[in-house]
């Protein structure tokens, strides 16, 4: 019996390793490229919570302490507030990092350095207090927030705990839930969009093409008078519109659970979103799905077999998926109109400004056509593929 | 006699892999299946390709019926090039072999009307030559059911059906009763001698030789990709059965006595 389990691992193994496409994508690829992705991802992410590092916070201040405007161990540009009101709208509105901006609001209570010289410890009264209001959903805001607060805690231990900071149970995060919506859905939707919608591709376009080759019924529908342009037309548009419904579907899924996976930490609403906002989002799902969905085609009829496919169309997908981390990297956004030439990279970018609110109209149309444009290609090498013996009887 | 297809000096190479020339310890990169092959079938006759496995038949059947395209040559389908014009010549032929599969998924009533809409039949024509072959084949009791939950005789009856959906007037048949159990090769048969006194054409491929006794006006014998010889049935088993003309031809071509 022993001997069997070993003939079979072997028969396994020499399966597995003797194909070297197999080998290729199983095991050496996976790790390449998750590790390129984290790479990538790690680099987007510390670039969402933290600015540059010549970044001086400008600060607006209510009651600053004269010794406190020219503090060692902290470098920001104290400005002394004199409409509170007024610097907060600014917080609100997320102006940070602009000329003229405000990154955070600190306000001191009156005489500070004297109420804390008499303030005693062992009293049980209640300690000076100072609030430090900020916007999350502005990055230099957050890393205000954090230089300020570590100053602040450093310098509260230094005199023993003389003073409380954001004590009280008031809102000190002033960032609206359009803003924190808007950061969130940005940085998330357009990547899980794309790895949707690669999910809805692979589950229908390997088996409708590389499947009917393999099954001998391709070649059923060759025989007939129908025209091979025909042919490519009806697969790409009946199976982009499967792909639709399943991305879509995921869509809804993740805009509604969104909220529950971030739990009070993210009070976000789908609603912050225009009907029109939901509109030119469609308009570039519907013109990536006909991109993804071509290429796949392309992909499946080049293979003998389903299997075959998905494995050619897995990297496919790994290279949609680290143009899609691209939303969460801000040195990745488009720098001019051209740039939305490049397929994929030009959906999650224009799905990144229509959930963070910075709608680049343009940049929308020159997607939309581009990717009309690369199906059209696409129909154009199906067909071709569908007229050639070599592609469609190919043993 | 009005020609009705007319196979003019085609040839069809095939390019060899690195593994097919492993498999068949060759070291040739090209092979070739059908060389200078010519025959001419006529209105209403039924036309037999006779020839070994690997003789060619079937790549001759797939250039004729468009599914390939000769290197050279070219054959004429009621006066329409299979070079130029494939898609007319589509639509003037039915075309069945064991290579075309159907849907699985599908039932033969979803499949006849999806092919009959590829052939531009309307809806009233399409009910109509269902009714007629349904019947005809018994398909009737079984037309509501997958093709993957069917017997092998009764996929083929569907394929056959599905092959003749828009009543082409040429026929090309690969092995028609290849597989099949001896009843359902029967109705096979049967009905290719009924389709040629509606006066249809066929070209059938086969290497049974009572079956082309029985149903076949003219012959042509397939050696190595080439058609050694195109002669009416009659003329050909005037003096020997079709099968000693047969191997007397084989031997004469090899060298040697088969």
């Amino acid at each position: 019996m022993k001997s069997n389990v070993i003939t079979i691992m072997k028969k396994e193994f020499a399966r597995f390793f003797k194909d070297k496409r197999m080998v290729l994508s199983t095991i050496l690829l996976p790790g390449l490229l998750i590790y390129v992705m984290y790479t990538f991802m790690g680099q987007g992410l510390s670039g969402i919570y933290s600015s540059d590092e010549s970044f001086v916070p400008q600060v607006y201040a209510v009651n600053l302490p004269e010794d406190y405007a020219n503090a060692e161990g902290i470098s920001v540009n104290f400005i002394a507030a004199e409409d509170e009101t007024a610097a907060k709208e600014m917080l609100t509105a997320g102006t940070g990092g602009e000329a003229g901006g405000c990154d955070l609001l600190i306000v001191f209570p009156e005489n500070f350095a004297e109420a804390i010289a008499a303030y005693d410890v062992a009293s049980g009264e209640k300690a000076p207090e100072v609030e430090v209001y900020y916007n999350s959903a502005d990055t230099d805001s957050s890393t205000a927030y954090d230089m300020m607060m570590e100053f602040l805690d450093s310098y509260e231990s230094s005199i023993a705990n003389k003073f409380d900071v954001n004590s009280q149970e008031k809102q000190y995060d002033l960032a609206s839930e359009r803003d924190t919506a808007g950061m969130v859905f940005s940085m998330l939707i357009p990547m899980l969009m794309i790895i949707f919608l690669f999910s809805g591709c692979m589950a229908v376009a390997p088996e409708s093409i590389a499947g009917e080759k393999e099954r001998g019924t391709i070649a059923t529908l060759l025989v007939t008078p129908m025209k091979r342009s025909h042919l490519a037309l009806g697969k790409i548009v009946s199976l982009s519109v499967i792909a639709i419904l399943s991305g879509l579907s995921s869509f809804i899924g993740t805009m509604l659970s969104l909220p529950n996976l971030m739990g009070e930490a993210g009070d976000i609403s789908a609603s912050v979103y225009q009907v029109s906002d939901y509109l030119l989002l469609l308009a570039v799902i519907l013109s990536t799905v006909l991109v993804i969905v071509s290429v796949i085609s392309i992909i499946s009829a080049f293979a003998k077999n389903v299997k075959e496919a998905t494995t050619w169309v897995t990297p496919v997908m790994i290279v949609g998926m680290l143009l899609a981390v691209t939303s969460m990297i801000e040195s990745m956004k488009p720098s001019n109109l051209m740039m939305y030439l490049i397929p994929l990279y030009n959906s999650v970018q224009s799905m990144n400004g229509i959930f963070s609110f910075s709608i680049d109209i343009p940049g929308i149309a020159v997607t939309c056509v581009a990717n009309v444009v690369y199906a059209i290609v696409c129909v154009g090498i199906l067909t071709k593929m569908f007229n050639s013996e070599r592609v469609m009887f190919s043993k | 006699m009005e020609e009705i297809l007319v196979a003019k000096g085609l040839k069809k190479t095939f390019k060899i892999s690195a593994k097919q020339q492993k498999l068949e310890k060759t070291k040739e990169k090209i092979k070739v299946a059908v060389n200078n092959l010519s025959f001419t079938a006529y209105r209403g006759e039924i036309y037999g390709l006779l020839g070994s496995n690997g003789a060619g038949k079937t790549t001759t059947l797939r250039m004729i019926a468009t599914l390939i395209t000769p290197d050279e040559g070219d054959v004429l389908v009621d006066g329409v090039s299979v070079v130029r014009e494939p898609d007319r010549v589509r639509g003037k032929i039915g075309f069945l072999t064991s290579e075309l599969k159907l849907e699985e998924f599908f039932t033969p009533n979803y499949l006849f009307h999806f092919f009959a809409q590829l052939h531009g039949m309307e809806k009233e024509e399409t009910e109509q030559r269902k009714k007629e072959l349904f019947d005809k084949f018994g398909i009737s009791s079984f037309a509501e059911v997958k093709v993957a939950d069917m017997s092998t005789g009764m996929k083929q009856k569907v394929s056959l059906v599905i092959s003749i959906v828009h009543n082409p007037d040429i026929i090309i048949f690969d092995e028609p009763t290849n597989g099949l159990d001896v009843l359902t090769a029967r109705v096979v048969t049967d009905f290719l001698l009924e389709l040629k006194a509606q006066g249809k054409t066929m070209i059938v491929s086969t290497h049974i030789f009572s079956l082309v006794e029985k149903i076949c006006d003219r012959v042509g014998i397939i050696i190595d990709g080439a058609m050694v010889c195109s002669e009416e049935l009659s003329r050909l088993t005037a003096e020997k059965s079709l099968e000693d003309v047969f191997f007397d031809i084989y031997a004469e071509r090899a060298g040697e006595a088969v």
